[in-house]
C-alpha cells in the first residue's frame, strides 16, 4: 500500500509540478472553447476531473486482463461510456451550462489527458492510485482552466461567474472590455504567458537544449 | 498470464464483455435521465417564454407557465388556429419534415432558414390569469441564420399584433462577447415599444448601424457593434417572420379580433 506521502503528490502534483496543460502541453483544445467564462471552465474541469479518475479507475481494475492488442479501444470504450454519462448528467441536473459547453462535453472523449493517464499510469498501477492520479490531473486541468477564464472572462466582458465586476461603457460604466479576449487565440496567449510564468518560478521545468 | 491475454479467445471474451458492460451502463442512463432532461428543456422554454413577456417573476417557472400562458397552433399559411394538441407537436421537428413544412425560395427567405413548418406554435399571454380570458400578449417563436448558427428567439407583441413587448433570443453560437450580445436584456430592451410593421402593413423593423437609430423612431433599432452581420440576421429574422411567408396571416387575424374570441 502506498503512503500518504506518496498520495498526496499523486493528487497535488500535477497541479504546478507537472501540469497537463502547462507542462505537458495536452488538452489544449478544450482550454481555447470553454474559458470565456469562469463557469463553463469550472463545470469542464470538473467534468474532466471525475472522467479521468474514474476511467483511470476501470482500466485499472482491468489491467492484468486486457489484450495490448487491443488496450486502445479498450481504453476510448471505458472514457467514451464515461463521458456520454456525464452529458446525460449535465443535461439532466445542470440544463443552462450543459447548453453552453454543448459539444466539448461529447469531446472530453478525444481529450488527451483522459487518454494520456490511462495509458502512462492506470496500465500499470493499482486502481486506488490510478483514481488519485486522475484526480490530481483533472486537478491542474481546472486550475489552468480557471485562471485562464477568469483572465478573459474578467477583461473580456467585465464580470465573473456572470457577476458585473468591472462596469461596462455600454452599460454607462467605465470600462471598455477588450474583445480579443473573448475570442479563442486570447486562450493561446494567456497559456503562453502562464508557461512563462511557470517556468521563471521553477526552473526545472525548463526544456534543456 | 500475459500469453493467455493474447488469446483469441480471450481478447473476445473481454472486448464482448467490456462492450455489454458499457452498453447497459450507457443505456441505463439515458433512459434513466430521459423524463428529468425532457422536463429541463420544457421549464427552458417556458422561462423563456415568460422573459420575452417581461413576466418573469421568479416564482415557480412551471406553475407561472401554467397559470398565464396557453398554448395553441396556428396554420401559417391562412392564420387560422389548428385544433391539435400542441403538447404532442413538435415543432423543431416539423421545421425539417417535408411532411410538414414548406421549402422556401431564395428571394422569399432573407433568414436562410430554408424551410418553415405550416404550423407554428403561439403563446397567449394572461397577465391576470388564462382563466380571466382577457389576453394581453402573442409570443410568437422566430429564428434565423446570423453569422454562424441559427438563433431561435421569442417575440412578445402586444394584442393589437404590432407593438413589441419584448423580445429574448435563447439559443444561438454566435461569438461570445460579440453577435452573443442579442441575448443581452439590454440590447434587446430597445426593441420594446417599436413597431413590427409600418402604415401599409410590411415589415418594418430596421436595424441600424450601432448609435443611428433614431430613440423617437417607431421602427429604428440600434445593431451590435463588432456584430453587423449577426445584426444582420437579426435584421432578415424579423423581415421574414413579419412577412406574408411568416407570421402575417396570424397577425392580420389577430389583429381584426381573432384574439377576443378566446
Amino acid at each position: 500500500m502506498a503512503s500518504a506521502k506518496e498520495m498526496k503528490s499523486l493528487v497535488f502534483g500535477p497541479v504546478f509540478a507537472n501540469n497537463p496543460i502547462a507542462l505537458q502541453v495536452l488538452g489544449i483544445c478544450s482550454a481555447l472553447a470553454v474559458t470565456t467564462k469562469l463557469e463553463k471552465a469550472l463545470v469542464m474541469g470538473l467534468a474532466l476531473t471525475l472522467v479521468t479518475a474514474f476511467s483511470s479507475m476501470f482500466i485499472s481494475m482491468i489491467r492484468n486482463h486486457i489484450p495490448s492488442s487491443v488496450r486502445i479501444i479498450v481504453q476510448m470504450t471505458i472514457i467514451a461510456s464515461l463521458v456520454i454519462v456525464t452529458d446525460q448528467v449535465l443535461k439532466a441536473y445542470a440544463y443552462s451550462v450543459a447548453k453552453e459547453l454543448s459539444v466539448f462535453v461529447g469531446l472530453i472523449i478525444t481529450n488527451c489527458i483522459v487518454m494520456g493517464r490511462a495509458e502512462a499510469y492506470a496500465m500499470k498501477s493499482p486502481p486506488l492510485m490510478s483514481f488519485l492520479d486522475g484526480i490530481g490531473n483533472g486537478l491542474g486541468y481546472t486550475v489552468l482552466l480557471v485562471i485562464v477564464a477568469v483572465v478573459r472572462e474578467l477583461l473580456g466582458s467585465g464580470s465573473l461567474m456572470g457577476v458585473e465586476i468591472l462596469p461596462l461603457v455600454s452599460a454607462g460604466g467605465w470600462y471598455v472590455p477588450n474583445g480579443l479576449l473573448l475570442m479563442p487565440p486570447s486562450a493561446f496567449f494567456i497559456i503562453g504567458l502562464l508557461i512563462w510564468a511557470l517556468r521563471t518560478w521553477r526552473p526545472e521545468q525548463q526544456e534543456k537544449h | 498470464m500475459s500469453n493467455n491475454n493474447e488469446s483469441i479467445g480471450k481478447t473476445f471474451f473481454v472486448v464482448i464483455g467490456l462492450c455489454l458492460i458499457c452498453a447497459i451502463f450507457v443505456a441505463a442512463s439515458a433512459v434513466g435521465l430521459r423524463p428529468k432532461q425532457a422536463e429541463n428543456k420544457l421549464l427552458d422554454a417556458q422561462k423563456n417564454i415568460l422573459i420575452a413577456t417581461g413576466m418573469l417573476n421568479g416564482e415557480d417557472i412551471k406553475a407561472q407557465f401554467e397559470k398565464h400562458v396557453q398554448v395553441r397552433l396556428v396554420n401559417l399559411d391562412t392564420g387560422e388556429f389548428v385544433d391539435q394538441d400542441p403538447l404532442t407537436y413538435d415543432y423543431r421537428k416539423m421545421m425539417k419534415d417535408p411532411a410538414g413544412s414548406v421549402m422556401l425560395d431564395e428571394k422569399d427567405d432573407p433568414a436562410k432558414i430554408k424551410s418553415r413548418a405550416n404550423i407554428a406554435p403561439v403563446y397567449l399571454a394572461y397577465v391576470d390569469g388564462v382563466e380571466s380570458k382577457n389576453i394581453s400578449f402573442v409570443v410568437l417563436p422566430i429564428h434565423g441564420y446570423g453569422l454562424w448558427s441559427t438563433m431561435h428567439g421569442f417575440l412578445a407583441l402586444d394584442k393589437d399584433g404590432n407593438t413589441i413587448k419584448g423580445l429574448n433570443y435563447y439559443e444561438h453560437g454566435e461569438t461570445p462577447g460579440l453577435g452573443g450580445e442579442i441575448q443581452n436584456p439590454k440590447w434587446v430592451a430597445q426593441f420594446v415599444g417599436k413597431k413590427l410593421l409600418d402604415d401599409a402593413g410590411q415589415p418594418a423593423i430596421k436595424i441600424l448601424k450601432p448609435g443611428n437609430a433614431n430613440p423617437a423612431s417607431a421602427s429604428e433599432v440600434d445593431g451590435l457593434s463588432g456584430a453587423t452581420l449577426t445584426s444582420n440576421g437579426v435584421q432578415s429574422t424579423f423581415a421574414f417572420w413579419s412577412g406574408a411567408k411568416g407570421f402575417a396571416p396570424f397577425l392580420t387575424k389577430v389583429r381584426q379580433g381573432a384574439l377576443n374570441n378566446g
